[in-house]
């Protein structure tokens, strides 16, 4: 059973239905007793950083950390990417789960923002999650904030400077992107998490 | 680099497409699903379903509409027309859209802006903006429900505020140019995209290749939206992205 976490933050109807599409079992839930049965874990998220703080609030932060400590898959969507890291520039006093020791910070001021549109990916080679998505595919992002490159980034995209598309560490995922909006392309990624 | 979108833009009204201009002599075009999925295998970037009814009373015909779209797609999704309240957005949003777009009812009380962004994010608020020239000058006066009432507001000066209140993004008709398939009004797409620091989508008058390299090149439009050039086969996204591409403009081709 995958859980989709639900914390407010945004529509999740999409993942959902992209999960739904793909014949994964997916359950959208808030409860941390789902949280801590099961076998993969989704984090989506929409909008504003601090959001997040509802993780913690909910005992949510705590499952999941649990969870990953068991080896249990993690992918980590949009916001739900930027939690990995250290912090968000966007709401400095919400510690993210900390994975990545770096924070996530706004786009320059010389171009437009949000980061709204389809980008190409630099992929970097042997990435689970990305498993048949070719360096120059394009996907779907909408953004204010991005996750610097770091050692864990998988694919990187270029929009005022490049920042992280996707993150991969052991079974710890993360794309700054929508599959869920992404095509053909988003699909397979979700397949290739959820196959794991 | 960040490409230009080209959104696929379906009126639809008593679950079914349908295509006129300017609102007069509308034709049945087909099953909003079925488009909508089409338009998406021919290279659409996103797609937007407008609800043009006369009066919108008809919301459960627009969900159920909305809802049998949604599960063709995978690429971006947004709903307009007639959204008046944040319960409204919800079951849309409910439903399965990505984003909604608002206008008529954000200039009647822009503090809905504000409050559909707070649930779900700027990024999945837009704010349409009708707009028409006023004679003889470079200014631009905004309009309301289907383009018919004149609202004495500067259009830009809105756009300013919509993207002060949370818009995420600003869907730009040109009233002059709607509709006539001669291109886009570019003077005033770039006016609006220099004024503000959010992605404009530019509308109205969408005709050839040409036309849209321009509203990219000097419109400065982030996404363009089209219908009725891609309605009764006048038109083919896919040659439109490959001619775009050929002429240096960064488009999702192939896709």
């Amino acid at each position: 059973m995958i859980a989709v976490v639900d914390y407010r933050a945004g529509n999740l109807t999409s993942v959902k239905k992209a999960l739904d599409h793909l014949g994964a079992d997916a359950v959208v839930t808030q409860d941390p007793k789902v949280v801590a049965k099961a076998g993969k874990i989704i984090l989506p998220g929409v909008g504003h950083f601090s959001a997040t703080m509802i993780l913690e609030q909910t005992g949510l932060r705590s499952a999941i950390l649990h969870r990953i400590e068991r080896g249990v898959p993690f992918l980590g969507v949009c916001v739900g990417l930027q939690w990995m890291f250290d912090s968000s520039d966007e709401a400095p006093a919400i510690p993210g789960l900390g994975l990545f020791p770096e924070k996530c910070e706004r786009f320059p001021a010389d171009v437009k923002s949000p980061h709204v549109g389809w980008n190409s990916l630099t992929c970097d080679q042997g990435s689970r999650l990305l498993r048949g998505i070719p360096s120059g595919s394009f996907v779907y992002f909408t953004h204010s904030y991005r996750a610097p490159v770091v050692k864990a980034t998988v694919a990187r995209s270029e929009y005022g400077g490049e920042f992280s598309a996707a993150v991969e560490q052991g079974h710890l995922f993360g794309a700054q992107f929508h599959p869920e909006k992404s095509g053909a392309i988003g699909l397979k990624l979700l397949e290739n998490f959820c196959g794991l | 680099m960040l490409t230009k979108r080209i959104i696929a833009c379906l009126d639809v009204t008593g679950g079914r497409v349908v295509k006129g201009v300017k609102f007069q002599q509308l034709r049945d075009a087909g099953d909003p699903a079925e488009l909508a999925a089409a338009h998406s295998e021919a290279g659409a970037d996103e797609v937007v379903l407008l609800d043009i009814s006369a009066t919108h009373e008809k919301r459960a015909t627009l969900v159920d509409t909305v809802r049998r779209t949604a599960q063709q797609l995978f690429i971006p999704f947004t709903v307009g027309g007639g959204i008046r309240s944040l319960d409204e957005a919800m079951a849309v949003f409910d439903a399965g859209a990505d984003k909604i777009s608002i206008n008529s009812a954000a200039l009647a009380d822009p503090s809905l802006i504000t409050s559909i962004a707070d649930r779900y994010g700027s990024q999945a608020v837009i704010v349409a903006i009708d707009a028409k020239r006023i004679d003889g000058q470079e200014k631009f006066e905004a309009y309301v429900h289907g383009g018919r009432t004149p609202t004495g507001h500067d259009a830009v000066a809105w756009a300013q505020e919509a993207e002060r209140r949370g818009a995420g993004e600003i869907l730009l008709t040109s009233m002059d140019c709607d509709g006539t398939g001669a291109g886009f009004d570019c003077g005033l797409t770039r006016i609006v995209s220099e004024a503000v620091n959010i992605p404009v989508i530019a509308s109205g008058g969408g005709g050839d290749t040409q036309s849209f390299v321009e509203v990219f090149q000097r419109g400065r439009a982030d996404a363009a939206l089209a219908a009725s050039i891609f309605h009764f086969g006048l038109r083919h996204l896919a040659d439109l992205k490959r001619e775009l591409q050929a002429a240096g403009i960064p488009v999702r081709w192939p896709c």
